[in-house]
């Protein structure tokens, strides 16, 4: 059976991990590929790398972090921030990224999914959107907006019409990113994350909001995603991977086996 | 020396950092003088089998490929590797290379709460012994993303399956070929171990 995914983000700024994200031991802070090595040999099901390089010129940075981690983790990961064209797409999946994790560049240029995907296949293509609840209106049936640059500019596209698109234009995974629920820890986006993961049959992560292995259960069940998407419970050491995943394979939830020896 | 075939069907680095965070030597290589003397070959890729098959015709790799196997070569098929393998796939009706009698079918989900590609991490259940899956415990979860998957005519060449509302073949061989529809460059310690097996296996 299919399990369902657990997956983290990092965030990360000039080859760093982003100041947000405090970690409770300190050996390896800052450095991603540490980072994401530990998830790694802990039993995590995937990574997302988010580069937040305010800067164009120093996105090589996260080029050779990409290819570092991809010499010691073994798991899929995917590459977001700042991929705007095919060619940014295709240096992060050279460098050893599975897929590319693409926002409001496709929002602008919707052509840049559907390229991306005859380049490298749906299973590369990760459409990640950003949703604002503002209530059912004639241009936003479902009530979802969404919304570019990190929340701050509406777009005047229903999420529901938006995920549907991408499913067209060849994404082959969908992230659910609620902006209400983001950083509140108090649970996922439910309706929001259903209504798309009944409107599409590729796979949904949601994100935003996860606090506690309950609210995972509650959007994997409920929510009827595919994975959830995880940072500070994790970052800051308030659940390990071991504890997470048995929660949610405790409670019935088809899961993989946390903290296997590692080669 | 492993000999990763680069037929421009994805990503192909990622098995050879596999194989380098292993200690094997491999390389990579478009070359079909260096794939039919190989001492071992991968078959990776992901992507359409009508593509894959086309630059393997064009460049002459497909021969080489066939050149290798029947030399007795070790050879790993993986994902795309696994169902080229095979006589022919659904994917827009494509004749493959047909070292194992048998095509891909897609997979025709009733259910639509199940999506596809199947991607993620999938338990994989050993049928029949093979050196390579021989690390493999029961539940354990390989990592797959593919919406055909390789159906054998002869069942004694299925040695895994899994299950995603039907069952179906996981790994497969014949001789010196052995082919898996999941990644095991992605596939964590369990996944490294069976590329590792691959290098020592003496069919």
């Amino acid at each position: 059976m299919l399990t369902k995914r657990v997956i983290s983000c990092l965030d990360v700024r000039d080859g760093k991990l982003a100041k947000s994200i405090k970690f409770v031991d300190t050996k390896d802070i800052g450095d991603p590929v540490e980072r994401a090595r530990k998830y790694y040999q802990e039993g995590l099901d995937e990574l997302v790398f988010y580069d937040i390089t305010a800067s164009s010129d120093r996105r090589d940075i996260m080029i050779d972090v990409v290819s570092e981690v991809a010499s010691q983790v073994f798991i899929p990961f995917s590459v977001g921030g700042g991929l705007r064209t095919v060619e940014d797409c295709s240096r992060v999946l050279l460098a050893g990224a599975e897929k590319v994790n693409v926002n409001s560049a496709a929002v602008k240029n919707p052509g840049l999914i559907s390229e991306a995907s005859r380049a490298f296949g749906a299973q590369a293509v990760v459409l990640s959107m950003d949703v604002l609840r503002v209530g059912p209106g004639p241009e936003i049936p479902s009530g979802y907006e969404i919304v570019i640059n990190g929340g701050r500019t509406p777009m005047g596209i229903d999420a529901v019409a938006w995920a549907r698109r991408g499913e067209d234009l060849g994404a082959g995974e969908l992230v659910v990113n609620s902006i209400d629920a983001d950083g509140t820890r108090e649970g996922y986006e439910i309706t929001l994350t259903r209504m798309i993961a009944d409107a599409v049959r590729i796979p949904v992560i949601a994100s935003g909001g996860g606090g506690t292995p309950g609210h995972m259960f509650e959007v994997l069940t409920e929510g009827r995603a595919d994975a959830a998407l995880i940072a500070s419970m994790l970052h800051y050491g308030e659940y390990t991977i071991a504890e997470i995943k048995s929660y949610l394979s405790n409670r019935g939830l088809p899961i993989r086996k946390a903290g296997m020896p590692v080669t | 020396m492993i000999t990763i075939v680069d037929y421009e069907a994805g990503n192909l680095t990622s098995v050879k950092r596999a194989l380098d965070f292993l200690g094997f030597e491999n390389r990579i290589t478009p070359d079909v003088d260096l794939v039919s003397r190989a001492e071992r070959v991968i078959f990776p890729g992901v992507g359409r089998a009508r593509t894959a098959m086309n630059i393997l015709r064009k460049r002459g790799l497909g021969e080489a490929l066939l050149d290798a196997f029947s030399r007795g070569t070790p050879v790993m098929g993986i994902c795309l590797g696994a169902q080229v393998a095979l006589s022919r796939s659904e994917e827009d009706d494509t004749p493959c290379l047909g070292i194992i009698p048998g095509y891909c079918p897609r997979f025709a989900l009733d259910n639509p709460d199940l999506k596809i590609p199947h991607m993620g991490w999938n338990q994989v259940r050993v049928e029949k012994e093979h050196y390579i899956l021989k690390d493999v415990n029961p539940g354990d979860e390989f990592y797959f993303v593919h919406s055909y998957y390789p159906q054998p005519e002869d069942e004694s060449q299925v040695y895994a399956t899994a299950g995603y509302e039907t069952v179906f073949p996981a790994a497969i061989g014949r001789e010196n070929l052995f082919a898996t529809q999941f990644h095991p460059e992605k596939s964590g310690p369990v996944g490294l171990n069976l590329l590792k097996n691959f290098a020592e296996w003496r069919p």
